[in-house]
């Protein structure tokens, strides 16, 4: 089996990439989904990253902790983030099935950017759940 | 479960390397990168322990070419094969599209074949997905011991033990030497494909 996104959809989708996250100054956004094939990305065009690695990474990452939650009792974690000296990356579920992960730089603040992801998770969970296009 | 990018047309596809400890699945992702560096522009992905076990998983992918004017982009995973790491293992095999079961030819290890194997069949139930409907291989793998006397399964009792049901096509093979690796893969790739290419008419 095999899963299909319709073109109009990436489209929207890559749109909305561009402009909640990547015109923040974020240096590059990957939509994935948990099994770590990519759906849609978007760079600042400054520096290309393995995407391909980072997306089965962080699929198996996410998994990972979603586990370590169940074990102490949670169901998820809400804030998944990991800071570096000047990069960082933000990981926020999309659905059950997608997950959209965020590489940007110390100068973007940690809250304005869950703010404007939280808003583009929610678009693009609008986009995923309407039907199909041909 | 295959992504098929209209807008990118591109198809990726996720094989995993599944099999007992130790039994070679590392050793054919590596025989592959090293045959193929050229074409594979990144670097293979390895999760590893400090005593060079495989911790979480392998990952390499690789552009196969394209079909009906797709390029298709294989991914392939191992999993660790101890028996304690069995949440990881199944995190690895969320979304699998075909499947390789690396078995080991040692006579001392027959049982812990048959117990990956049923293991695997438990992870994918998880999944509600059937080993009987997933497109598998099987590879009896490290028949080079026989060299060095080292007592081995014959194919047919490896096929008895493990594949009397599944009936899925099997190599033997030598993952160090690399022999029927490249075979092995070509298999298990042709043997996705027939499922995408419905999707892509």
């Amino acid at each position: 089996m095999a899963f299909v996104v319709g073109e109009n959809q990436l489209n929207e989708i890559e749109n909305t990439l561009q402009k909640d996250i990547i015109d923040l100054g974020v240096k590059c956004v990957v939509l994935i989904d948990m099994a770590g094939n990519i759906l849609a990305t978007r760079d600042d065009g400054a520096r290309k990253h393995d995407i391909y690695s980072l997306a089965a990474l962080a699929a198996g990452n996410f998994g990972a902790v979603s586990a370590m939650a169940k074990i102490i009792g949670e169901d998820e974690f809400s804030l998944l983030f990991h800071k570096g000296k000047s990069e960082n990356i933000h990981f926020s579920k999309v659905m059950d099935e997608f997950l959209l992960v965020t590489i940007f730089s110390n100068e973007v603040s940690l809250g304005f950017l869950r703010l404007k992801v939280s808003e583009a998770v929610a678009r693009i969970s609008e986009i995923l759940s309407s039907p199909v296009d041909g | 479960m295959a992504f098929i990018n209209p807008k990118t047309r591109e198809v990726q596809i996720k094989i995993v390397y599944y099999g007992p400890g130790r039994g070679g699945k590392t050793t054919n992702l590596e025989y592959i990168y090293k045959k193929f560096n050229e074409r594979i522009k990144t670097e293979m992905v390895s999760l590893k322990t400090h005593g060079d076990r495989t911790l979480f998983f392998d990952f390499l992918p690789f552009d196969v070419g394209r079909i009906m004017g797709y390029d298709i982009r294989v991914q392939l995973y191992t999993v660790p094969g101890q028996v304690k790491y069995d949440s990881t293992r199944k995190l690895v095999l969320r979304g699998v599209d075909g499947i390789v079961f690396v078995a080991d030819c040692m006579a001392i290890v027959r049982k812990k074949n048959m117990l990956s194997l049923k293991n695997l069949y438990e992870n994918l139930s998880g999944y509600n997905r059937s080993i009987f409907k997933i497109p598998l291989v099987m590879q009896y793998n490290k028949i080079d011991l026989a060299d060095e006397g080292i007592p081995l399964l014959s194919p047919q009792t490896l096929d008895r033990d493990l594949n009397a049901q599944l009936k899925a096509p099997s190599f033997v093979a030598s993952a160090i030497k690399g022999y029927n690796v490249i075979k092995t893969m070509k298999k298990i790739i042709m043997l996705t494909m027939p499922t995408i290419q419905g999707q892509l008419r």
